[in-house]
């Protein structure tokens, strides 16, 4: 029973791993595409970035909103502006910057149910 | 005291697959709608600016307030002794969790964020009766489970009565909520009142019976098992007791308008010429839902009459839907009153009366929770024993104090 | 290298210095406006006052307001959100007739921030009552309980939102007080196109600064809230009604 069991295991094992060994042309789901048109570093370094972008805006949107504090830098406008791709000036959409990771990782992006996801017509500023 | 035996109901006809499939129907229908209406948004319902809250709305309050009423009938037997009713207090715990999650099933999905059930279960505004509400729900199906926990097991027998005081304290301050929810609306001449908690109180005595009377009357007969006389006359009784306090709470409550001068206005309207809210004011709410259930119920020649109970009962719900339609929509059709003294006009409405229409969407989620209500009792009969073997008269007196 | 004695009771008396004296630096920053990367003071109270009297058929108030804010309608006026409004009122028994613009009150005692259940309706310290989109279910109590009708709910998808105001489906709103331009130290834009194509009928300002022209016309003219009767202390004012 037990040598039944680890042969299953080792079988079963062994093919996630050739499927997941591949690079794209075995993959199901798109892999991102995360294009940086625009600036020389983001406001904070990209390590810190992919990992608490989401604490941050959790943190930063009560401080605008709640208290009134608005950094630019910080601001959600700021991030639209920078990362939204040259073609569509969208940071959703096909390779758009924010929704090409989340499909990827399949967690759903409430935020541009209501901010707009457009980049500005005006200049678009620089993270000082 | 004889001891009463439950049993689940036994094998599976043809005609409880059925009425599983009709529900299950409706259910789907219900979610369909809910689909369409958050895709879409909630243009596509007949709800707009001046009436947020719609026929879900009505749906959702009458189950709500007759899942805190149904339970009644648990209390009675549990809280003050009444040992005629002990047989039928796991049915009455029973439907007050269904109806519960039906109604609340209908007011979650017409959320306008309905993804967002989280945020409301993580943050609250102590301040809003609308917060204090959703503690007292989701603690409701608590205590009433835990209720129904010391009737089945044996060995919690000696707890039964506290947790049946529990759970009837708790559906009193739940109810108080609920009606105070219109109640604490400041601004609003048909609600701003104290006395729609107590009114929402005896609604839901009344409208829980009802529901509770055709439920047991259709599991009884649709499962075969004997239902006496003794135990019906007692629910008869009962029953018009409620319609009563519910017209007499409806009387006060129009008699002290009417002697404010400042809410004549809302009067006429209700009482003269708000075209389909007077309609199912007085032919609904009045004469259906009190006059007819009186005379069938306390009429001489009536009062033996199976069908006459049923036909009260049936009353009672059409009665009650349409009160509480009345109550929520008619009372956001009537213009607020800013500036008095003054014909109002503007492009949002200001000082018409909104108009307001059912849509399909609408009544399919508030027929749909109705649906999930009455499938989840359905299912719950057949796999645990919930109603007792029999009620006959003979099993029931030697029962009764 | 380790402070002596003498600067460690140096640094002390600075400390303590500024402990005293920062409420009153913090006056007078405040009466110099608010940087944005300030949080919103109570000291400050933000509102409107409206002379109707001031107030014709003109509506550049509302077409501005919702230019601004990105509220466009959808041929539905049932359920299309409005921010402002004009109302116009006769009366009964004179038919004397006038025209007034209507929006959110802001209340200092606001029904809809008492009712909301997750707190998403809420009063800023300055005065403007605003809704967090971030944590509103959409379940309309407060667009019941605003004794103004001030509060709209999103019946469709929102596209095309200005970057300053996000709008979405599922969230109800209301004027913001145009809360983004004012931590800029604009005037909304109800009143900037009043002042500059209308009756020249609102002032904005900040109620509690005696140097404020709104101040000295509340002080000094008669005014009144709508529906005063419900104590909620509006943030605006009207005079001629």
């Amino acid at each position: 029973m037990m040598r039944f069991a680890v042969a299953v295991l080792t079988v079963v094992l062994t093919v996630a791993g050739f499927a997941d060994a591949g690079e794209k042309q075995i993959r199901r789901v798109a892999v991102p595409v995360v294009k940086i048109e625009k600036g020389e570093a983001c406001v904070a370094p990209t390590v810190e970035m992919r990992r608490d972008h989401m604490n941050m805006l959790l943190h930063q949107r009560d401080r605008t909103l709640r208290q009134g504090i608005r950094e630019s830098r910080f601001s959600l406008k700021n991030c639209v502006d920078c990362h939204a791709s040259r073609e569509t000036g969208s940071v959703l959409g096909k390779d758009g910057f924010c929704s090409s990771c989340h499909a990827y990782a399949s967690v759903s992006l409430d935020c541009f149910e209501c901010h707009t996801p457009l980049r500005q017509a005006r200049a678009a500023s620089v993270p000082r | 005291m004889a001891r009463v035996h439950y049993r689940e109901i036994a094998g599976a006809s043809g005609g409880f697959y059925a009425l599983l499939g009709a529900l299950g129907a409706l259910i789907l229908a219900g979610l369909g709608a809910a689909w369409y209406m958050e895709h879409h948004g909630h243009y596509v319902t007949g709800m707009s600016n001046r009436i947020v809250w719609g026929t879900p709305h009505v749906f959702a309050v009458f189950l709500i307030v007759a899942a805190s009423g149904v339970l009644n009938v648990a209390s009675i037997a549990s809280v003050f002794g009444r040992d005629l009713y002990q047989p039928l207090a796991r049915l009455s715990g029973l439907l007050a969790v269904t109806l519960l999650a039906g109604g609340l099933a209908v007011l979650v999905l017409d959320l306008g964020r309905p993804d967002r059930i989280i945020v409301a279960m993580t943050h609250y505004n102590f301040k809003s009766i609308f917060a204090w509400n959703i503690f007292l729900y989701t603690g409701f199906f608590a205590v009433v489970a835990l209720y129904l926990w010391t009737l089945f097991e044996r060995r919690m027998d000696g707890y039964s009565k506290r947790a049946g005081l529990l759970a009837f304290l708790w559906r009193l301050v739940l109810t108080t909520g609920t009606g105070s929810i219109f109640g604490f609306l400041v601004a609003r001449e048909p609600y701003n009142s104290a006395l729609l908690a107590p009114l929402f109180i005896v609604m839901s005595f009344s409208f829980g019976l009802a529901v509770f009377v055709l439920v047991l009357m259709a599991a009884c007969r649709g499962s075969g098992r004997a239902l006496g006389d003794v135990v019906l006359d007692r629910l008869r009784n009962l029953l018009g007791v409620f319609v009563a306090a519910v017209l007499y709470f409806v009387v006060v409550y129009h008699l002290t308008n009417l002697y404010i001068a400042r809410q004549h206005e809302v009067e006429r309207f209700i009482l003269l010429d708000g075209g389909i809210y007077t309609a199912l004011f007085w032919a609904g709410q009045v004469l259906v839902g009190g006059i007819i259930p009186l005379v069938l119920l306390f009429a001489p020649g009536a009062s033996r009459s199976r069908g006459a109970l049923c036909a009260a009962a049936a009353c009672v719900i059409a009665g009650g839907l349409a009160q509480v339609y009345v109550l929520i929509i008619g009372g956001q059709a009537y213009p607020q009153l800013m500036f008095p003294e003054k014909e109002v006009a503007s492009s949002f409405f200001d000082g018409v009366v909104a108009a307001y229409a059912p849509s399909l969407p609408e009544v399919a989620l508030g027929v749909g929770g109705t649906a999930l209500a009455l499938a989840l009792t359905a299912v719950a009969l057949k796999v645990l024993p919930f109603l007792p073997q029999s009620l006959a008269d003979g099993d029931v007196d030697s029962a009764a104090a | 290298m380790s402070p002596d004695r003498r600067q460690f009771l140096g640094w002390g008396a600075a400390a303590a210095a500024g402990t005293v004296f920062a409420p009153v630096i913090k006056l007078i920053e405040l009466a110099q406006a608010r940087s944005p990367q300030e949080a919103a003071s109570a000291l400050q109270r933000w509102g409107l006052l409206i002379d109707i009297t001031k107030c014709t058929d003109c509506d550049v108030c509302v077409t501005a307001c919702h230019d601004e804010n990105g509220v466009t309608g959808h041929g539905r006026p049932g359920t299309d959100a409005q921010w402002i409004r004009k109302v116009s009122l006769r009366d009964k028994r004179t038919g004397y007739a006038q025209t007034l613009p209507l929006m959110c009150q802001h209340c200092e005692h606001p029904p809809c921030v008492d009712v909301c259940p997750t707190g998403a309706s809420f009063k800023r310290d300055d005065g403007i009552v605003l809704v967090d989109k971030h944590t509103c279910i959409g379940c309309r109590y407060c667009v019941l309980a605003c004794p103004y009708g001030a509060r709209s709910f999103i019946h469709e998808t929102v596209s095309g939102q200005k970057s300053d105001v996000p709008r979405g489906k599922g969230t109800v709103e209301s004027c913001t007080l145009c809360v983004h331009r004012v931590d800029r130290g604009e005037t909304p834009a109800c009143v900037e196109a009043c002042n500059r194509d209308g009756g020249k009928a609102m002032v904005f300002g900040d109620l509690n600064d005696p140097s404020a022209e709104i101040h000295r016309r509340l002080r000094s003219e008669p005014s009144t809230q709508v529906r005063a009767d419900l104590a909620l202390n509006t943030g605006v004012r009207y005079q001629g009604l």
